[in-house]
Formats: C-alpha cells, structure tokens, sequence
C-alpha cells in the first residue's frame, strides 16, 4: 500500500462514521515494513492535484508512527503556475514520500474503535467481522 | 447460460484456479480491455486523476487505468484475485474488502470511480446477515462522499433482469447521483453492454458526459403546440387527445369507434 494511500484511508466501521478518530489510522510502527518502489514514474502534474486533497497533519502524524519525524508541520505551497527549481525539489521528496514508498507488512488501528487491519503483501485487510459490518 | 452470481458468493468462486483461469483467458483480458476503454469514454477525464476501481479483481482494468495514465487504487473482496494481481506488478494500490460493508475512504477523496462486472454481485443474500438493499444504500451512499464534487463513477455490470438494474438504479438515485443507465448493443442479446453512468453533482470545471456512439432509444419528443386563441377544440378530439394521454402511461382505455364523443341524446 502506497504511503499516499493511507492518508485516504479510514475505518470502515459503521459506527465509526460519526466519530472524529476513524481517521488517520494508526499505524504500529515496530510491526510496520516499508519498501521504496523505484519502478513508479514522477508525475508532478498528479502530484499538484492531489496535493490540495492530502491532509496534511495526518500524513505527518502517519509519518511519526512509522518513525519518520522530520516532515515540515505545514503543508508546502505551491503559489506559482511556473515551478521554480525549489518547487521541483519538494516535489520530488513529496514523490518518494507518498507514491514511492509501501507499507509491506504492518497493522493499523482505528483510534476509535480499535479494530486492527493488517496489512500483508502490501494488501491491506479491510474485510469487517459479520458483528461489525 | 449460468450465472457465477447464483453459483457461489464472490470470494468462493473466484478461488485460485478460477482467478487463475479468468485472468490468463485472452478472451476475458480482451472483452475486459474493451470495457474498461468504454468505461474511461464514457467517464471523459481530462488529465491525470485518481480512480476507485471498484472490484478491480487481477488488476486487468487497472492497466488500462495506468496505461492510461490515471493513478489508481482497487478494492476486492476476493484474496485469490488479489493474489494473482500481485503476481502482475500493477502500479496500483490493491486493498481486500466488500464493497456492501462500505468504501472506507475520506470524503472528496477520488476524481473518479470504475467498476467492471462487479456490482451486480451487492443484489446477492449470500448470508443470513446480507441484505441487498441496506448493502446496495450503503455502498452507493459511502461511494457518493468518497467522489470529489462532481466526480463521476462509471460502472459496467451484469443485471440478471430488468428489475435489479432498476433496483441498482434506483439505490444510486437516493444517495444523490444523477445519471443513467447506457446500453450498448442492445438489439444483441450477447454482446448487451449495461454501463450505469453517474456524476456526483456539478464540478467547478465545465466537465460533460462524453455521450459519443450513444442512441437514444426514446423517440424525440415533438411538443405539439396548439394555438389556443384560434381553435377551440371539439369534445371529439379533447377527448381522443386525453384517451391518447392515457393510453401512453399505460393505463387501459376503451377503444375508440365512432360514437366516441357522441352526445347520448334522449330517444324521448
């Protein structure tokens, strides 16, 4: 699972709907694997797009759970049309970060709930108990 | 001809040797490459966006999508599929899960949605605990809240009879999509293509549904207009013009004759 996917990812518990912790899940970092996928294409254009969609605490509090501290706490901007070589820059970090890299192996945890997902071969779990769904 | 929906429950019949077989079929690699081609039509993205694909299975619609230079990611609910997609190298996010549980994604998340013959599978009770039409609303109503605003969601599926594509149709109306149902072929009875094409609500970018290679099936309506100043209209036709009215709901009206009309004067 691509580390952009997790920051769209929420419990999927009904009852979770009108809760304010179904999302971000979170991520146990001790179990979590992470593997860099070189093989994908840097796409800025799908970058520019999605940034605006991407809540941007999340992917830092995401982050942290898998050991990584040294994301910014804001959101980088991109004001210009033109991007300058700074721009292309983050872009790129924003690439490895969100679609190069996936969590192989791991669980995450609803923090409302606390139904665990596990995640194997990079497929996240989802599937629901019958008393759950 | 059978159907794999009243043979088993998805997960069940899409074991290994069937995912196995579905996905090295040419035939079926073929006739999914065409759908998914005609779904993406009908969808009419104009830049590179992120898709559900909903039912995603081995990932054959996928390639399409990554072909196509769309980011994707795929539900399923059946691991074998999964499996054999992972032996594929999709670029692709994959995720095992039942689209009648609810899509779990956050609001306004994807541009657009795509299901290959997938849906059909929600009208099933394969459980004591499934129940279609609480399935159906809640698939159609998470699916609604994780499109953007005006995002559209095509799906092409495999109605058994007209009634479950009305039942499909009419849970995706109660949730707040607008749109319809696409036939294509429909004098074939077996290369009868059924696409639901819904949108969720306007965009902001001037976005329309690319309806070419469509025939309408209705006739066009000619509005006839009468002038009512000039003529004034007899019993006779006011009446034939109200039993026509009827008669296009499909009510039972009596046949017309010649003493339709007729004043019944008194013999007296």
């Amino acid at each position: 699972m691509k580390f952009l996917t997790s920051n769209f990812l929420k419990c999927s518990v009904q009852d979770c709907d009108r809760s304010n912790d179904n999302f971000p899940l979170k991520f146990d970092g001790e179990k979590c694997q992470l593997e860099q996928d070189e093989g994908l294409e840097f796409n800025p254009e799908f970058l520019l797009r999605i940034i605006d969609r991407v809540d941007w605490p999340a992917i830092v509090s995401v982050a942290s759970d898998l050991g990584n501290t040294t994301l910014p706490p804001t959101k980088p901007e991109f004001a210009n049309e033109e991007l300058s070589e700074e721009d292309m820059i983050i872009l790129r970090d924003l690439h490895t970060l969100l679609i190069q890299t996936n969590i192989v192996e791991g669980q995450m945890m609803c923090r409302n709930c606390g139904h665990i997902y596990y995640i194997k071969n990079s497929i996240p779990n989802l599937l629901l108990p019958p008393h759950l769904a | 001809m059978s159907r794999p929906e009243d043979l088993a429950p998805p997960e069940v019949f899409y074991n290994d040797s069937e995912s196995q077989k579905y996905t090295s079929s040419t035939r079926v690699q073929h006739i999914q490459a065409k759908m998914s081609l005609r779904a993406l039509e009908l969808l009419n993205l104009s830049e590179t966006s992120f898709v559900l694909d909903i039912g995603c299975g081995s990932g054959l619609s996928g390639e399409i999508l990554t072909e196509e230079g769309h980011i994707w990611c795929g539900v399923d609910i059946s691991p074998s599929m999964l499996a054999t997609g992972l032996t594929r190298e999709l670029d692709g996010d994959l995720m095992l899960h039942d689209m009648g549980q609810g899509l779990p994604f956050r609001a306004g998340t994807f541009d657009a949605a795509i299901s290959i013959s997938a849906i059909q599978w929600l009208c099933n009770a394969d459980t004591s605990y499934n129940d279609p039409k609480r399935r159906l609303m809640r698939f159609f109503n998470t699916l609604f809240a994780s499109l953007k605003k005006g995002g559209k969601f095509v799906a092409q599926f495999y109605p058994k009879n007209d009634d479950q594509a009305q039942q499909i149709l009419g849970a995706a109306k109660v949730a707040g999509f607008s749109g319809g149902l696409v036939v294509d072929d429909p004098e074939s009875k077996k290369n009868k293509k059924f696409y639901l094409v819904l949108s969720s609500g306007t965009s902001v970018e001037d976005e329309r549904v690319n309806l070419q290679g469509v025939t309408m099936s209705a006739e066009e309506m000619v509005k006839v207009r009468r002038d009512k100043k000039n003529v004034k209209e007899s019993n006779k036709t006011y009446l034939q013009r109200k039993k026509e009215l009827m008669r296009k709901r499909g009510r039972t009206v009596a046949k017309d004759s010649k003493f339709t009309g007729r004043k019944r004067r008194s013999r007296f």
